[in-house]
């Protein structure tokens, strides 16, 4: 149990996904979203593919994100393969137990996929279908580890052989913001350990507040056994940054952010905002242990490359 | 809080008001302000409606949700519980409690399809008869308004 | 205690449609605590159906009554007769106090008047929260005496998730405190929070609903039952 973490860092590859090389390689890592269509469109998800097309190390495919249901993330992440993008599929234990959970790896798998994002996923409430019957037989950190499980022993976490390997690079999130402040790098150590390769943070506008975090999981050793991506999302207008300040659970602006955009004129603030994803993102790479980042432009997927555009960051390496 | 006349009217589908019609109210009245305060209408000979029914309490605290309920089951067209102002309740809180379940028993009387708005909850001390009779005709002049209860209404047809 | 909450008046109505005369039948169990299927409940739900058939101009009989509890058979005896005289019994006993009726009267129709909900504590006067759900296999020693399966809104065995702001879960920040957040505070205050930071393993559900219908046997009592029966039964060979 937990080997393949210990080996995040070493030189033996794990799923040998394009990520995980760049990790490897010592590059500085981008990733960046895309969330799959509301059907079965998929000319609007190779449009969206289109858009980050070569500005990033891999994508997340998002797994019916807030609860609302769209295509599945395997569906789509075998698109973004077919595509050329790597994707990273993510997978919420709300809506699967582990029987589904270890198949939907398989079948993923088997389509090309090989880095996995674990995640609890969010409460059906806020989604769609707020009279679903949610599943949460297990938490992300379990699933994480029946994935891990599945890749160091080759069985299911039945007991039960597993034919052919299976391994998945996996990831995990992790938000610095939640509370109880003080347990979230344990919590984050408990990712590492049940067998989280990488982390993308929730995003981060409380700098100071994210560079004590980092300065904790340092200190705990974190940084050697996971790689630890920052997450960005750049504001588009006061009004956002007001909604995501109040609205969004675990998640803080700073006053001085939503007074910068404030003190924009309304058609510049979307340029504003942009300007202070770049700062944000030249802090983040300053910051000891962070190892990448992830770009979650929500719906703003064709600004992405325009913002990493104005960054040393692209064209990105080929590993 | 009582419900404002204005309130209710908007509630209310605007029908013909038949001036032969003489509501059946009762009234559940604390015997240390309601009560009181209606003895001192009487005795300084001030008039307030002859069809309200005054039914003495111990306390408004007395009243309960069927209680209420069963008024109108006797054939109220409405219901009011009138005790001491909030704070000064003879036994602490009493008035509290009717408060709640004036407030409940509304709600069931909307799902009943009774409508909560002819039950209310009045507060005023003994020396206030003035308020007595003033609450007394606005009630009288609400369900004169509304019309008889559904139940009355059911109860004529089938005769 | 289970605590549970009274349907619809119009549901409940609709049930009893057909019928002249009924029983509401309340239970001097939990639900009598829990202000809703007690005998003053009994009270309020009889005028309530009476008042509903005045309207629609028809008379409705109703025999009320309140039994110790629903989910005892001996309880059904004080009943007497007096199911004999009505056409059908709405119960305001839990889910489970309306089945036990079933299956002691199987040829009187029942009703429920109650929406069961949850296995809880009354927190403040009028306040009742879930604190167990009952799942058959108690994590209540590693958690520091505070339940993530019941009061958790995700389950989550290795809490908090990125919700938890400010004490509050955010699936209902205003009336859900994140039990992540109680856990952390209450074994820091016991100094265990070691506890925590193991990796709570998955959990076995079989124990709960997913292991399929539940019973519970006490050795002693269920053998002497046996014993009954196999005295009963002629020996054989
Ligand atoms: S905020 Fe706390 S209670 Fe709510 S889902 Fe997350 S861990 Fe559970």
């Amino acid at each position: 149990m937990g080997e393949a973490q210990e080996k995040a860092n070493s030189s033996e590859m794990i799923s040998g996904s394009n990520l995980e090389k760049i990790f490897r390689a010592g590059h500085f890592a981008i990733t960046t979203e895309c969330g799959p269509p509301k059907g079965a469109d998929v000319e609007r998800l190779k449009e969206k593919i289109n858009h980050i097309k070569g500005c990033c190390d891999a994508a997340n495919v998002t797994d019916n994100q807030t609860a609302v249901v769209r295509m599945s993330s395997i569906g789509a992440s075998a698109i973004l393969v077919q595509e050329g993008v790597e994707p990273i599929m993510q997978m919420v234990t709300r809506d699967r137990n582990r029987i589904a959970a270890q198949s939907d790896m398989f079948g993923a798998h088997a389509l090309g996929i090989r880095n996995m994002l674990c995640l609890t996923g969010d409460h059906q409430k806020f989604g769609n279908h707020p009279t679903a019957k949610n599943v949460f037989d297990m938490d992300s950190i379990q699933l994480l580890k029946v994935i891990d499980h599945i890749r160091t022993e080759n069985k299911v976490i039945g007991g039960d052989d597993v034919e052919g390997p299976a391994k998945m690079f996996l990831g995990a999130a992790a938000n610095p913001f939640g509370d109880p402040f003080e347990f979230r790098v344990f919590r984050l150590a408990k990712k590492i350990q049940a067998g989280a390769n990488f982390i993308q943070t929730q995003c981060i506008y409380d700098m100071d507040r994210f560079k004590k975090y980092m300065q904790m999981a340092c200190d705990h050793g974190l940084d050697k056994k996971a790689f630890i991506m920052a997450g960005i999302t750049p504001l588009k207008s006061a009004g956002m940054a007001n909604y995501m300040n109040k609205f969004v659970a675990g998640i803080s602006v700073p006053d001085e952010i939503i007074q910068r955009l404030k003190g924009t004129p309304k058609e510049k603030q979307a340029e504003e905002g942009i300007k202070i994803c770049l700062e944000q993102i030249e802090t983040v790479r300053n910051i000891p242990g962070v190892a990448g980042v992830h770009l979650m432009a929500i719906e703003w997927e064709h600004k992405v490359r325009g913002i990493l555009e104005q960054t040393d960051l692209l064209p990105r390496p080929q590993v | 809080m009582a419900e404002t006349e204005e309130k209710v009217e908007e509630k209310q589908p605007k029908q013909p008001v038949d001036p032969n019609f003489v509501p059946k109210i009762v009234a559940f009245c604390c015997n240390f302000c309601a009560y009181a305060a209606g003895d001192l209408a009487g005795s300084t000979r001030t008039e307030y409606p002859s069809n309200i029914k005054v039914i003495r309490l111990p306390c408004s605290g007395r009243v309960d949700t069927r209680l209420l309920l069963r008024a109108f089951e006797e054939g109220a067209d409405g219901v009011y519980v009138a005790g001491c102002e909030e704070g000064s309740c003879h036994f602490a809180e009493g008035n509290y409690w009717a408060k709640r379940r004036v407030k409940n028993a509304k709600k069931l009387l909307d799902e009943i399809g009774i409508g909560g708005e002819r039950l209310e909850m009045f507060n005023f001390s003994a020396s206030m008869f003035d308020k007595f009779v003033a609450n007394a005709k606005i009630m009288d002049e609400r369900i004169r308004k509304l019309g008889p209860s559904p139940v009355n209404v059911a109860a004529a047809k089938s005769k | 205690m289970i605590v549970a909450e009274t349907k619809p008046i119009e549901e409940i109505y609709g049930f009893i449609e057909p019928y002249n005369k009924i029983m509401v039948l309340g239970c001097g169990g939990c639900v009598s605590v829990c202000l809703s299927g007690g005998e003053k409940e009994v009270g309020v739900l009889t005028s309530a159906l009476k008042l509903k058939r005045k309207i629609d101009g028809r008379e409705l009989e109703v025999v009320e009554m309140t039994i110790p509890r629903q989910c005892d058979w001996e309880y059904f005896d004080l009943m007497g007769s007096r199911l004999d005289e009505v056409e059908a019994v709405v119960s305001i006993g839990c889910g489970a106090g309306v089945q036990a009726l079933v299956k002691k009267f199987p040829d009187s129709l029942v009703y429920p008047g109650l929406n069961t909900s949850f296995l809880g504590v009354g927190e403040k006067p009028g306040v009742w929260v879930e604190y167990c759900q009952g799942c058959g296999s108690c994590v209540l020693g590693l958690t520091g005496g505070i339940c993530p399966v019941a009061r958790c809104s995700k389950h989550i065995l290795n809490g908090p998730c990125g919700g938890s702001e400010k004490g509050m879960c955010e699936v209902d920040p205003k009336n859900i405190p994140c039990v992540w957040q109680l856990i952390y505070d209450r074994l820091k205050s016991i100094d265990r929070l070691d506890l925590i930071e193991k990796i709570m393993d998955m959990k076995d559900w079989s124990t709960a609903t997913d292991g399929g219908v539940r019973r519970m046997e006490n050795p002693e009592v269920f053998a002497l039952e046996h014993k009954q029966q196999e005295d009963k039964e002629p020996a054989k060979g």
